[in-house]
């Protein structure tokens, strides 16, 4: 978790492992539209601070117990506000084959939305408000 | 006195991101939280996690003082 710009080619370069053939990154960028929204100018992102990490560290080791044979996973999440086009969240997987490092990352990216205490508000022209888009908080376990 | 803590829509409808409320048990403190805050923050609680020191916790979940009770809004990541 940090406010500052979220380092995906590190992450990518750190992932790379000589047991590894496949590494998977997905970044989630800031849109100019939500569900029932155009125009969104930018968002503002906040979090539980004294658990955010520890709930990003429980999905990494939900993934690995799921496929074991991960290489190195990489899950960054940004607070504070961002503009279009911005990275807020990277996942970065890596395995020896492409399937097991794509489902991986698939599964990082879904648990971390319904798992980890970040909350996230919509900027646009005239007005600002939570996103509509919320899922009641899991357990890492809970997720299927 | 538990610390309590408040985000997201919680926060917002509280008008404050930590606070301390009375109560025994969660659901006691939780109480004491609607009416302080009133309808809107009830409203908000109802679709809510709620934890203690960092683990969900129910409404009959002790509290003593020094621990953090949490409301947490559902989340929206990503």
């Amino acid at each position: 978790m940090t406010d500052g710009a979220l380092p995906v080619a590190d992450a990518l370069e750190w992932a790379v492992l000589p047991s590894c053939g496949a590494v998977v990154t997905f970044c989630g960028t800031v849109r100019d539209h939500s569900e029932g929204r155009d125009g969104v100018t930018s968002l503002e992102y906040e979090c539980y601070p004294e658990h955010a990490t520890e709930r990003l560290a429980a999905v990494a080791g939900s993934a690995r117990s799921r496929w074991p044979g991960t290489g190195r996973v990489a899950l960054l999440h940004r607070v504070g506000e961002l503009s279009l086009g911005e990275v807020s969240v990277v996942v970065v997987v890596s395995a020896p084959h492409r399937a097991e490092a794509f489902e991986a990352a698939r599964h990082c990216i879904d648990t971390l939305k319904a798992t980890v205490p970040i909350w996230k508000r919509e900027h646009w022209s005239g007005g600002s408000d939570w996103a509509r888009c919320a899922h009641d908080l899991l357990g890492t376990t809970d997720v299927p | 006195m538990a610390r309590v803590r408040l985000f997201g829509p919680a926060r917002e409808a509280a008008g404050t991101a930590v606070d301390e409320l009375p109560g025994d048990a969660v659901g006691e403190l939780l109480d004491a939280a609607c009416s302080r805050y009133g309808p809107r923050f009830t409203l908000v609680l109802e679709r809510s996690a709620v934890w203690v020191n960092g683990e969900p916790a129910g409404r009959d979940a002790p509290v003593c003082a020094g621990d953090e009770v949490a409301v947490l809004p559902p989340v929206s990541g990503g």
